[in-house]
Parts: C-alpha cells; structure tokens; sequence
C-alpha cells in the first residue's frame, strides 16, 4: 500500500474540492464533459471529430479551434470576475461575502492567468492563424505541424488550469506569483505548481506560434506584396510576433527558476540563503510588460482593417502606422520598471521608466489620429464592428491618459497597488484587446462561415460590454482614488465604498448580458444558417486580400496564388474589374492530417501533471512520450498530399456559382 | 523578354528549395529565441554570483584546467561536425557518419565531464540547494547540457537515419540544422567558460 501510495506523489483523496463554490464548479465542469462525450457518442461523432479537427494542419480549422477554447475559457473568466464583484458588494462590516478569502485568492489569480493566457492569446492566435495565410496571399503558415502543436500545447495548459478546479488548488498568489510568497514555504500546495505548468506548456506554444507567423511572413508573401504592401493586420502580426520572440524566452526562464525552487529546493528567489525575489519581479515584467502589447497590437491591427472597410477608405497614414508599430514594440521592452515604481529603485532609475513610459503615448497616439482621419470624410457605415471600434477609441483613450498619469512615480506611489491601477488595465485589455477581437470576430466570421452573424444582436452585445464597463471600472477608478487596494476581500462599512461596489458589480451584469447577448448572436445566426447562408466573398466590401477568397474558404486558400501591385490588393482588384481565374488550374500540394501535435501536447499534459504532484513515474512517461512522438514524427515520409487541378477547377466553379445562386 | 501574364506555377523542385530555405531560416529565429535564454540565465548568473551566504565561491570550487578540458572536447566536436557537414555536401556517407561518430563521442565525452563536476560538487555539499550562486550555477551550466543532451540524442537518430536512408535532400537539410544548432552550443559554451570559469576562477 506504502509503495503504491508513493507512486502517486503528493495525490490523495483530499485533493477534491472542499468548499461549495468550487465543488460546483467543479460539478459544472465534469457534467460538461461529461455531456460533449455522451453527445459524440450518441451522435456517433468520434471519428468525424478526430479526423477534421483533432488532427487537422489546417490554420483556419486551428483559428476556429483557439477561437472556440478562449470564448469558453472568456465563460470561465467572466464567472470568475462575477464572483469577485460579488464578494466585494457584499463582504462589508459584520457581513462576510459569500468565498472564503483563500477561495477569494484563487479565484482572482485564476481571473487573471485565464483571461491573459488561454482568453487574450487564445483569441489572438486564433484570428493570426484566420486571417494571416490569407492576407499574404499563402495556402498556408511556415510550419504546419508546428502550428497544430502549438495550439494542443495551448489547449494542454488551458486543460491544467480548469483540472485544478477539480484534483487539487490553483495558485493564491496573484496572476504572477511574486516571490517569496509564491515560494514552497509560504505556498506548500499545488496550486502555485498548477499556476506554472500551465503557463510553462501554453507559453511554450506561444513561443513556437510567434516563431512560426514571423517565418510565414518574411518567407510566405505573394507575388508583389512588398512589405510595405502588406495589409496592417498582418504588420501589427509582424511586429507581435518579434516581441513574443524576445519576451516568451524570458518567461519560459522565470517560470523554471522559480520551478526549480519549488521542487528541487534551490535558492533563486527564497527569502534565505542568496535568494532575491527582486530578480523575479524584475524578469516577469521583462517578459510581463512586452506581454500586454502582444496582445493588443494584433486588435490594433483588427481595428485598422475595420476603420478602412467601413469607412469606404483606405487607412490614412499607413507608414506612420507601421512606424508606430515598430516604436511600440521596441519602446514596450523598456519600461518594465514602472510595475514596481514603489519597491526600492532610486530617483533615477524612476524617472528613466517614467518618462520611457510616456513616450509610448506618442506612437499610440498616432493610431488614435490616425484611424479617426481615416473616418474623417469616409462613408462610415456603423456596422456592429465599428460599434466595437467606436467603444474602444473612447474608453482606450480614457485609460491611456490614466496610464500615462501612473507613469508618473510620485502618482504611481499614491495608487501602487490600488484599484486604480485595476481599472486602468481593465480599460485597456477590455477595450483594446477583448473588443478588438470580438470585432475581429464579427467582421471575419463570414468569409470561414459563409453568412454573416446576426447583426442586431451583435449591436446589442457591443453596447451591453461599453456600458456595463464604464458601470464596472468607472467606479473603480474612484474607489482606487479613495483608497481601496486591490485583491480586497473584506473592508470596513465606515470606509463608505459599499455603494461604489455595487454599482460596479451591477456594471458586471451589463457585461454578463452582454455576453449572453453574444452567446445568442452565435446560437441564432447558426439556427438560422440556411437562411442566412449566402456565400457572398466580399459582404463587408473589403480591401485585402482574404475577400477575393469564396467563403467559407476552401482548403488551398487560393486556386491561384494572387499576384499584387499594391496596398488594398483587392480593393484594386475589383476597380480594374480583374476577373477572378477561373481557367489553367494547377495541382496543389498540401500537408496531411497528423496527430504528432496532438501526442505531444497530450504527453506534456501527463508530464505536467506528473510534476505538480510529484508523480515521477508519470513526469517519465510523459517526457520520454513527448521525445519519441516528435522522434517518430520527423520519420513520417510523404506528408503531403495533391489536390488535383480538376479538382480544384471543380471547387472553384461550385463555389462561384453557389455565389450568383445566393 | 516581356514577362506572361499568367504567373508560372512554382515547380516542385522550387517548391523543395523554398521549403528548405523556410526550415533554415526558421531554425536560425528559434536559435536567436534561445540566445534570449540563455541570457535570462546569464543575467540571474550575475545577479546571484556573489550569493555564496558564507560558502566557498567560484575560485575555490572550480578547476580552471578542468574547464579548459572540456572546452577543449566541446570545441573540437565543433569542429568535426563540420568536417561530417562538408561530407554530407560531398554526398560521402562514410565520411559522414565517421565524423558524426566522432562528434557524438566527444561531446558525450563533455557530457560526462560535465556530469562528474555535477557530481563531485553535490557530494561535497556543494549541491543547488546550498545558496542562491550554486543555484544559478547548476542551472546556467546544466541547461547548456540538457542542450547538449538533446544534440546528442538529435545526433544518434540522424546516424541511424543516414545509415538507413542515405544523404537524401532531407537529411541534408536535417544536418545543416544539427550543425547550427551543434556550433550555437559551442559559443553558449565560450560564453560559460568566460564567465563561469574565468572570471570566476579569477575572483571577479
């Protein structure tokens, strides 16, 4: 009994929940499972489900996948964030909330780590692997497989995070576990180790994505695309993919360090023995502040797509725009410090970080001018994207002039810590990352569908999320300025915040039901689908090249690989009249399914696993497993297969006269 | 000559030299990721150097000529893949698996060393968890050798691989990559040696 307990490391019985709030999650978790396996089987779906998407190569089948997870995970994140606003309405004087503050604790680290990993980076991902291939002009990314893996690894992290929820804890120490408290002695659980390799493995993918999209596009353009023809989408793609490939080593390594003393009893970051916990708040921000411009240079992106298509006209300012890009993404990578104004930098080094910080104003300030010239004169057409746009150019301004007030230490020392400083990155993570996406979602959702979702409810959505955040975070804003510090679970009524609270958990709801409103603008678009289905290539009137496509898009992309002459490609296409080729088709090679992503994501599961609860055998398993399927993979002969020039011609003629039928 | 209007479609063998040239350059970006850890590791190195807490640091625990020995080894692998690189342009699969062979055995040889510094440390508890330098010690230098691990195991599937299919344009392409990835190891090392084993060994 002995030995076989020890095999299973630090698991016991113990490790299921304990507490009501998180047993019903935990319950509304395995009962979801549960049910999509019933579904498949009753449905007798297995095969279809393994064969078209578990070991599918194709990026758009891969976006949809990200997209899919990260709106699940958005759930996940939102009920989170309802908890939290929940507690803090109620948990006043004598009254004490509805979680404990440990259940408080996790659920604000677990809001955090999930909205920024698997929400943020898994609609960010979903929408390069969407929308790059075919705005350069390719049938595909660099490297197929490695794509597919970088996805399962995502999905492998995100399925870390949520089993935490049920066999064990996750983290009580913030999205980024400082030191020494996250450290063994002061964190003895799982949960900090849950916390790092669900970021180890997801980060790991995210690593090779952005190795992957930036090969795709030196290497991958069409004919004539210079870079400086290249739509701004797959500019800010660019850029974003040069700063993962700075920043995500930079965490891969403080995730480790932090790891190995945690499990191997080194001294890296321990409060005794030469540990400096600073060098760890020092190297998350190094990779943390690069992070959150990852995520919202691809929404900037979005959204200059979508200011030119609904403003009838081209972006204006197109190279101070990529300008701007590149100033932000070098200018992100040295203003780290302003995180930690408070702990202990001299004068110097503050002000060097403080007015670093400023200037990043200047680059994102001529994105705001200059998306609002582009709709100065235009035909603007408010469309439920430009809904979203519109909400983010007020509320990101907003936030940015806050931002730019906190860079300015001896402001930054009064609201350090506050929720002041919640509200300010709430406003920009919503309103440029969360809405850029959803936007980005609407207006692409076509061309891999072939019918528009349904426009009404999308309005209705986008106004529930602008005003319900102002509800949320307006308050916020007050109460950080009164004096209210973050992750509080509890606080005094003589503090009279307990109106500001509510109002801001009442802003809450408006989301929730924005969200909702969302849920059913995708649950009746698809009911509806037959009705709305119209094949149209281009509903949006668009500019680049992923219009010139049939929707849905079909596999190889492009029959014919197009050939530009300049920015707005296919804008310029449809003045000149230039018909669409429909004669000399070609073979067209393209990669086989695999399942290598698949088993090597599935071993660095088992491997994660085996290491949080010192499962060594399975931490065995699952290294050894990951070694030999990539070993086997690189083995794997003819992995490419044709489609048939008559095949294609046939595709192609379907597909234009589905088009003058709808 | 006026250029048709028709873009001619890519031949396959295009297509391979393409493919080829994406695979290559994107094995350099991933190295150049690397670089970034390593200087992560570098960088905790020389903020933890002087963490010694009271026990011996790098002058007295570290062999100056111990280090020269292995750098020695790792070097002259370095070396020798590239002789196994020029017979696999010359398509000479002999050559290629004998210079590979020689390869993998001296930077096992350097693995082994390597490992018996490891060693010989932790038994005169000198091990990673002592103080906060020998963590960055152990962590710096042992992620170099889980590199070089990989390299090897790497090494030995691509011999089996040549021996069993010969120098077809993938396994060409395949020991470009080793040897890339093979003589980046080499100058994380120089930069381990300098900075590890020189300056420490010096007191610096």
């Amino acid at each position: 009994m002995n030995s076989f307990a020890s095999l299973l490391g630090k698991l016991d019985i113990h490790a299921l929940p304990h507490d009501k709030i998180t047993q019903g999650g935990a319950a509304s978790l395995v009962l979801g499972m549960v049910a999509v396996v019933v579904l498949l089987t009753y449905f007798k779906r297995w095969k279809w489900l393994y064969r078209e998407w578990l070991t599918t190569v194709d990026p758009k089948k891969i976006g949809i996948m990200y997209i899919v997870v990260a709106l699940l995970m958005l759930l996940r994140g939102g009920a989170d964030a309802l908890m939290m606003r929940a507690q803090q309405a109620t948990s006043v004087g004598a009254a004490h909330g509805v979680l404990s503050s440990d259940t408080f604790q996790q659920v604000f680290s677990a809001h955090g780590t999930i909205m920024i990993f698997f929400v943020g980076m898994g609609l960010m991902f979903g929408l390069f692997n969407l929308i790059v291939p075919l705005q350069i002009g390719s049938r595909d990314v660099a490297f197929p497989v490695l794509n597919a893996t970088s996805f399962w690894l995502y999905a492998a992290g995100m399925a870390l995070v949520n089993l935490s929820l049920v066999v064990g804890e996750f983290s009580a120490a913030g999205w980024l576990a400082y030191p020494p408290l996250s450290e063994l002695k002061y964190s003895p659980g799982v949960g900090v180790d849950y916390w790092i390799w669900s970021l180890q493995i997801a980060g790991i993918g995210s690593l090779m994505s952005g190795i992957n999209f930036f090969v795709t596009i030196v290497k991958m353009r069409c004919k004539g695309m210079d870079l400086m023809k290249m739509p701004l989408f797959c500019w800010s793609v660019l850029t974003t993919s040069v700063m993962i490939m700075f920043a995500f080593p930079i965490l891969t390594v403080t995730l480790t360090l932090l790891a190995l003393d945690r499990t191997l009893g080194m001294h890296f970051f321990t409060a005794g023995a030469g540990g400096n916990a600073m060098m760890y708040v020092n190297l998350i921000w190094a990779w943390g502040h690069p992070e959150v411009y990852i995520l919202v240079l691809p929404a900037f992106g979005v959204y200059s797509e979508i200011v030119a298509t609904f403003s009838r006209k081209s972006l204006f300012g197109y190279k101070s725009m990529v300008g701007a890009l590149a100033a932000i993404a070098i200018l992100s990578f040295t203003v780290w410090l302003h995180h930690f104004f408070t702990m202990g930098a001299g004068a110097d080094v503050n002000a060097f970080f403080g007015i670093m910080t400023m200037l990043i104003a200047v680059p994102t300030g001529v994105k705001i001018f200059n998306w609002l010239f582009t709709m100065y004169q235009g035909r603007i057409h408010f469309a439920s994207p430009m809904i979203w746009f519109m909400g983010f150019v007020f509320l990101f301004t907003l936030g940015g002039v806050a931002g730019v007030m906190m860079a300015v230490p001896p402001i930054d020392f009064q609201v350090h810590n506050s929720l002041f400083l919640v509200a300010h990155f709430h406003t920009m993570i919503i309103s440029g990352v969360i809405f850029g996406y959803l936007a980005g979602i609407t207006y692409w959702f076509p061309k891999f569908f072939g019918f528009k979702l349904n426009e009404r409810l999308g309005k209705y959505a986008a106004w529930c999320w602008i005003v319900g955040f102002i509800l949320a975070f307006g308050p916020l804003y007050i109460l950080g300025l009164m004096g209210a510090t973050r992750r509080l679970d509890h606080y005094s009524a003589a503090m009279g915040w307990q109106q500001l609270f509510i109002v801001a958990g009442i802003g809450v709801l408006i989301i929730g039901l924005g969200v909702f409103f969302q849920l059913l603008q995708f649950g009746v678009s698809i009911w509806q689908r037959k009705a709305r289905l119209d094949y149209a290539p281009d509903p949006w009137r668009g500019r680049t090249l992923e219009w010139a496509t049939p929707s849905p898009v079909p596999v190889y992309n492009f029959a014919k690989l197009p050939e530009v002459s300049g920015r707005d490609a296919f804008w310029a296409m449809k003045q000149t009249k230039q018909a669409a080729a429909d004669k000399d088709f070609m073979d067209i090679r393209l990669p086989k399914n695999t399942p290598a992503g698949l088993l090597v994501a599935g071993f660095a599961f088992a491997a994660g696993f085996g290491i949080i609860w010192h499962i060594w055998a399975l931490l065995v398993i699952g290294g050894l497993g990951v070694l030999s399927s990539i070993i086997i993979r690189s083995t794997a002969e003819r992995t490419e297969y044709t489609i048939p020039a008559k095949q294609v011609e046939r595709i192609e003629t379907e597909a234009r006269a589905r088009e003058s039928y709808a | 000559m006026e250029e048709s209007a028709v873009v001619r479609p890519p031949s396959l063998k295009e297509e391979r030299q393409e493919a080829d040239s994406k695979t290559i350059f994107g094995f350099w970006v991933y190295i150049m990721t690397d670089c970034v850890l390593f200087a992560s590791l570098f960088a905790t190195y020389a903020v933890l150097h002087n963490n010694t807490v009271g026990g011996p640091g790098g002058k007295e625990l570290f062999s100056l000529h111990y280090a020269l020995t292995e750098t020695l080894l790792l070097l002259t692998s370095s070396f020798t893949c590239g002789l196994a690189i020029l017979a696999a342009r010359a398509r000479d699969k002999d050559k290629v698996l004998f210079w590979l062979g020689v390869t993998f055995l001296m930077g096992f040889g350097f693995l082994g060393l390597e490992l018996h510094e490891f060693h010989s440390l932790a038994v005169s508890g000198n091990s990673w968890r002592r103080n906060g330098f020998l963590s960055a010690f152990f962590t710096l230098v042992g992620t170099h050798g889980l590199h070089i691990t990989s390299g090897l195991i790497w090494m030995g599937t691509m011999m089996i691989r040549v021996a069993g299919s010969g120098l077809g344009r993938i396994n060409v392409r395949r020991l470009t990559l080793l040897s890339l990835f093979w003589h980046f190891l080499d100058i994380v090392w120089i930069f381990i040696f300098t900075i590890v084993y020189l300056m420490g060994g010096a007191g610096v």
